[in-house]
């Protein structure tokens, strides 16, 4: 049965399934417990399961992040809410030095299931450290794995799927989008749902190729709707996964297109687009009519919000790429 | 005026009840003895900082209701911790605030409008914090307290401690901090380097939703034994002990005698920011119970009982504190947006090649809607 559920709400109910199945699944995190989180994404599960699966922790990400690895070599598995993109970094060491290098140096004897969620991205109109783009030095290490749900549907399943996973995710959610509405199919098993690590066409078209994710998805969509009326069809693809990319639909459309613009909102400099620049570059590199280009937020730290939208990529800035592609 | 004597174990500092009573003096547990010994006019300036502090965040609140902020934090119920623990400072101490401090900016003399843009959203909160002796608020839970270290570190290694007209440091931060690595650190470099510091933790028995018991087993004072300085415990809704405890703590950093943690007891009488909603984790019967220590009502019966202020002062102060909320909101209500090429600005001390070719970029795309129906 397919109900219409806010990205919210679908992350929520994905996390309740996600406790339901697993006697072992717990939830960790600043305000989590009572308030449901800055969000609401864990709204209710306290209540339901009790506070010792969904725990209010002391305010430390460190802390956080350093338990649910003890947990999880003790058979749990956490999923740890981070309560904005900004307020990882206490957490990194553990994340980047610990999470990701365990199964490595244990000789594949300790897994770590761990999902750490943050919510990322700007458009809230929120104060610094509440809008960043951070996946790039995840996405750069090792032994981590990166997602990015980007509407309902994939949200509900891909929080499950990830909680499943053997190996560490980092999960970002499109805080921009937390509240906009799609239809979930609540009775799908997610195991037989759009592979996790699986990108996904998500609007066909033969002109130009865009590469998108989480909260960018939306804008590359509407750019995509609106360069129909100019007569130009652009294909939109959602890579979901950052790390690791699933690149073969890509390849196979600008092989079709000859173009391809990249949208994320972190800056471009060191950032996820480099390499999708360079991979498309090596496997479509005869087909190409123009450069990959980017379309990202600027190399600068994120600013104040009455000028975020200038900073953000949007429709207009995604359609002047798709023309200078063709200017080439 | 009651006697004096001293807090067992656990207790607070406490010079002036919520009644009102004077107590004349409180001898901690080190032997050192708390008092506030003020001049009426002085009784006064505290009650006129106490209800203006009050007032313009009333203002700040209304303004984000109006959406004229995009959030704010508010100190309501923190007033006297924070104009006790700002008028203690001398001209020459350093202060690092939270994103609460409202009260202490302005017992700095700092125009209050200074940290508005930050809460509008127009720029990130800047300002030279050697100035104004006073740092840029800081958003990530614990850091400045780092900060705050490293500057102290840096007034030791300047010579410019052991005398009478030395210098010290404060350090604010909040209960829900002490978890933070970052905090226990600062804790241990102080110590180690004998930094003339003051920690000054308003427990307000929240962090966001979470109550004091998810941060802590002890008492949050007392946890600088640990650390191997003095910790002492406050009312921080008595402004006259808040001075009194703060102005010790700085006088003993000065001299070179190294931190002190300051845990002033208070409660967030409101919401977390604006975009918070307490009535999800917290009872109303609690914030009932608070009420009645309200930090303003205590003085003003005091100030009532002593005969030191008559209702034409009481009114004039209100009036006051009116027009000084109109005039903030005046000026708030004119701050320009910024300009968008601004987010090019202060990336780095010289400029850089990559951001200049962005800023280019941004500014001939911007160019090219002009005249568009865009
Ligand atoms: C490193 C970090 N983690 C999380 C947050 C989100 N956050 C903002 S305020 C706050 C609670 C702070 O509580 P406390 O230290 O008691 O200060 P108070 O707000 O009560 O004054 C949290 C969790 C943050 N700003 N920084
Ligand atoms: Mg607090």
């Amino acid at each position: 049965m397919a109900e219409k559920l806010t990205l919210g709400k679908a992350l929520n109910t994905g996390l309740r399934r996600a406790l339901e199945r697993d006697p072992k699944v717990i939830i960790m995190g600043e305000d989590v417990g009572k308030l449901g989180g800055v969000f609401r994404i864990t709204d209710g599960l306290q209540k339901d399961f009790g506070d010792d699966r969904v725990i209010d922790t002391p305010l430390a990400e460190s802390g956080i992040i350093g338990t649910a690895i003890g947990l999880a070599i003790r058979g749990y598995r956490p999923i740890c809410e981070i309560q904005f993109d900004g307020f990882v970094y206490p957490a990194y060491d553990q994340i980047v030095s610990q999470v990701a290098k365990m199964h490595y140096r244990s000789q594949g004897k300790v897994r770590l299931p761990i999902v750490i969620r943050i919510p990322f991205g700007g458009g809230i109109g929120a104060v610094e450290h509440h809008s960043e783009s951070p996946e790039a030095y995840f996405a750069h290490t090792a032994g981590l794995k990166v997602v990015a749900c980007s509407n309902p549907e994939d949200a509900y399943f891909m929080i499950q799927q990830a909680v499943e996973s053997d190996d560490p995710i980092v999960f970002l959610e499109p805080k921009r989008r937390y509240w906009e509405k799609g239809d979930v199919d609540l009775d799908l098993d997610p195991a037989s749902a759009h592979p996790l690590h699986a990108s996904r066409t998500v609007r066909p078209g033969n002109d130009v190729t865009v590469l998108a994710y989480g909260p960018m998805v939306r804008t590359a969509l509407d750019a995509a709707a609106a360069a129909e009326e100019d007569g130009r069809s652009l294909e939109v693809i959602d890579l979901r996964s950052l790390s690791p990319l699933d690149l073969g639909p890509a390849y196979e459309s600008v092989r079709r297109t000859g173009r391809c613009v990249v949208v994320h909102e972190a800056p471009s400099n060191v950032g996820l687009g480099a390499e999708l620049a360079a991979r498309i570059t090596e496997e479509c590199f005869y087909s190409l009519e123009s450069p990959v280009l980017r379309v990202t937020g600027f190399d600068t730290p994120y600013p104040a919000a009455r000028v975020e939208e200038e900073y953000l990529p949007d429709l207009d800035r995604v359609l002047d790429a798709v023309d200078r592609s063709f200017g080439w | 005026m009651a006697k004096g004597g001293s807090p067992p174990d656990g207790e607070l500092v406490q010079l002036l009840t919520p009644e009102g009573e004077r107590i004349e003096s409180v001898t901690g547990s080190d032997g050192t003895v708390y008092r506030a010994d003020f001049t009426d006019d002085e009784y006064r300036g505290l009650y006129r900082d106490l209800v203006i502090v009050r007032k313009l965040d009333a203002e700040a609140t209304a303004l984000q209701r109006q959406g004229e902020l995009g959030i704010w934090a508010s100190l309501l119920g923190q007033e006297a911790a924070q104009v006790g623990s700002g008028r203690a400072l001398r001209t020459q101490d350093m202060a690092f605030p939270t994103y609460r401090e409202h009260g202490v900016l302005y017992c700095r003399g700092i125009d209050p409008i200074m940290p508005l843009g930050l809460f509008r959203g127009v720029d990130q909160g800047g300002w030279d914090p050697n100035e104004f002796k006073f740092n840029m608020y800081t958003i990530v839970i614990g850091a400045q307290t780092l900060h705050a270290t490293g500057y102290a570190m840096g007034v030791t290694m300047d010579g410019k401690t052991g005398t009478d007209d030395g210098e010290a440091v404060i350090a604010y931060f909040g209960d829900g901090a002490t978890s933070q690595g970052d905090v226990n650190e600062a804790f241990i470099w102080a110590g180690v380097f004998n930094a003339p510091l003051v920690f000054f933790c308003q427990n307000n028995q929240y962090a966001i939703s979470e109550p004091l018991e998810r941060q802590t087993r002890i008492p949050l004072y007392r946890r600088a034994a640990g650390f191997g300085f003095p910790g002492i415990r406050v009312d921080g809704n008595d402004v006259l002990a808040s001075y009194a405890v703060t102005r010790a703590a700085l006088d003993h950093a000065r001299l070179g005698q190294g931190p002190t943690l300051i845990e002033a007891y208070t409660y967030r009488m409101g919401a977390h920011t604006t975009s918070d909603d307490p009535t999800r984790y917290r009872i109303a019967s609690e914030v009932e119970a608070w009420q009645a220590k309200d930090p303003i009502l205590r003085v003003r019966a005091f100030l009532e009982k002593q005969q030191i202020a008559d209702a034409a002062f009481f009114t004039e102060v209100d009036e006051q504190a009116k027009r000084e909320a109109v005039h903030l909101r005046e000026r708030v209500l004119e701050m320009p947006d910024p300009q968008p090429t601004t987010i090019f600005d202060n990336v780095y001390a010289h400029g850089s090649p990559l951001v200049d070719k962005q800023r280019a970029g941004f500014n001939e795309y911007q160019a090219s809607f002009e005249g568009s129906a865009h």
